[in-house]
């Protein structure tokens, strides 16, 4: 399997005007030449999901802020596009805005926090594939990978929280430690049952299997459970509604990100939804097929041969991917709307007396299942 | 051929250099007026009340032990789950065994409580809540 980097080193090794022995240089040179893309990806990323945010909470609880705010002769209402000059003016806002640090704040960890949660967000995007070796390094150890890089961002959110030397900041950092924590247990272990499935920790391998047989989400009932505890697990990790009490804007202000202003807070923004993107990325390659055709699976079962209106190949692929992994993010917005916010007991509650005894059984029946069956 | 992990560092030296440069452009074009008001925490306008680097209830380190041992089993499993049906039952005979020592230990936990997030629950007009529940008669109804 090459990956995107292998194929971008194999085409600039091969140009005349490039030195031979020149192999670190060229690849310093293709990893900032994806990186650049990541980190663009991100930006749009937070910009487009705050924009559709606003619009989903607009149409659906009626809300008139979001519906008015035209641009460049765009007249605001009720339509898809009014309030797009919102999107334009927040980011002018947020550029412009003055930074402040407060005097009593430990400066160097205040400084140091969003930095690391930005790097784990960014530094995830290295594994995660968006179509068939469209990925930047193609791990033989992917889910673990990402699992692993992903979770150091609560390290950061510690130490904004106690840097602050703001009692809110305190508040939300224990509590989106505790949360954190709590809720990558069963991430984990949801992820395992694929793993067991597969037998193979690359998100490559995941998806070809899915490809021979069918999408995990159907595979079995267990299966079928663990996508369910995967994706609210990933809500609650990346702390948003109804698991957003790190940031409960009624009652702690906004948590850990109380005392930051400017870009300094939209960095903690930016990864959030970076860290959005990730968790419906992942639940669309290991449970929904990843880049796989929807129809494909479809027409198979009639036996027709490999054609046309499967919509199948490189470039569909990315267009299948992202359309799961937006509906996925559409699905977290809704959620966001509709239900009110759990208390930290009740959090720790699902976490710790549901997700993880059910996604401990889930491992053992699905070994079971795999040894009857399999 | 190069290393699969070669991009990581790269990546987080990136990601601070990226950072570190939109924090540059908003020190050029945003203002920079310092008050003593302005640099002291944020307590809802009310004025700061101490300092917030106290002792802190950390309510959850039980929970961050328990988290320990359980992210050691997970991480333990997937080299397991990778091999289990090359295998067979044999694997999964030894990880039921381990599993259930493990299930047993959260069972254990959960009895003694540890997991709740509310240690004691006082009940209405109890402990230092007594004086609510006295009958206020100099309450108009």
């Amino acid at each position: 399997m090459t990956s995107f980097t292998d194929s971008l080193i194999e085409l600039l090794g091969g140009l005349a005007w490039v030195p031979e022995n020149a192999a670190g240089i060229i690849f310093v040179t293709v990893s900032v030449l994806v990186a650049l893309p990541v980190f663009l990806f991100m930006t749009l990323n937070a910009m487009v999901a705050v924009y559709m945010e606003r619009k989903v909470s607009a149409f659906m609880q009626d809300r008139l802020g979001p519906m008015e705010v035209g641009i460049f002769g765009f007249k605001g209402g009720k339509r898809f596009w009014g309030g797009i000059g919102q999107t334009v003016a927040d980011a002018v806002k947020l550029l412009g805005k003055e930074d402040t640090i407060p005097g009593e704040a430990d400066r160097a960890l205040f400084i140091i926090g969003p930095f690391i949660l930005f790097g784990a967000a960014f530094a995830t995007f290295i594994g995660i594939p968006i179509g068939y070796g469209l990925v930047i390094s193609d791990f033989n150890i992917g889910i673990f990978f990402v699992i692993a890089i992903s979770s150091i961002g609560v390290i950061g959110v510690i130490l904004a929280g106690w840097a602050s030397n703001n009692k809110w900041s305190l508040y939300g950092a224990m509590r989106s430690a505790a949360q954190m924590i709590s809720y990558e247990l069963p991430v984990g272990m949801s992820l395992l049952l694929v793993v067991m499935v597969v037998g193979s920790l690359q998100f490559h391998d995941i998806v070809m299997w899915q490809e021979q047989h069918r999408w995990f989400l159907f595979h079995s009932p267990f299966t079928a459970l663990a996508f369910l505890i995967f994706f609210a697990s990933g809500v609650a990790e990346v702390n948003r509604t109804p698991f957003d009490i790190p940031e409960a804007e009624s009652e702690l202000v906004a948590g850990y990100m109380t005392e930051y202003s400017g870009f300094r807070w939209s960095i903690f923004f930016l990864s959030e939804y970076a860290n959005m993107a990730i968790i419906a990325l992942m639940s669309a390659i290991i449970f929904l097929g990843g880049w796989l055709s929807p129809l494909g699976g479809l027409f198979r079962t009639f036996n027709l041969e490999q054609s046309w209106y499967f919509l199948e190949g490189p470039w569909w692929g990315v267009f299948w991917i992202s359309i799961k992994a937006i509906a996925l993010i559409f699905v977290m917005m809704w959620v966001r709307w509709t239900w009110p916010r759990l208390r930290p007991d009740q959090l720790m509650y699902v976490a710790w007396k549901v997700f993880i005894p059910f996604a401990l059984a889930n491992i053992f029946f699905v070994g079971i299942w795999e040894l009857l069956l399999g | 051929m190069y290393n699969d992990f070669a991009p990581i560092p790269i990546f987080i030296i990136l990601s601070v250099v990226f950072i570190a440069f939109a924090l540059f452009l908003q020190h050029l074009i945003a203002p920079a007026k310092r008050s003593a008001l302005k640099d002291s925490p944020y307590e809802c306008g009310e004025e700061v009340e101490g300092s917030a680097w106290v002792q802190f209830n950390i309510r959850f380190y039980v929970i961050a032990l328990i988290f320990i041992v359980f992210e050691v089993e997970v991480v333990l499993l997937f080299p397991w789950a990778v091999v289990f049906k090359e295998l067979g039952l044999i694997a999964f005979v030894e990880m039921v065994v381990f599993l259930g020592i493990l299930t047993v230990g959260l069972v254990a936990v959960w009895r003694r409580g540890d997991l709740d997030w509310v240690k004691m629950v006082v009940p209405y007009g109890q402990g230092r809540y007594a004086k609510l529940a006295q009958p206020q008669d100099d309450v108009d109804h």
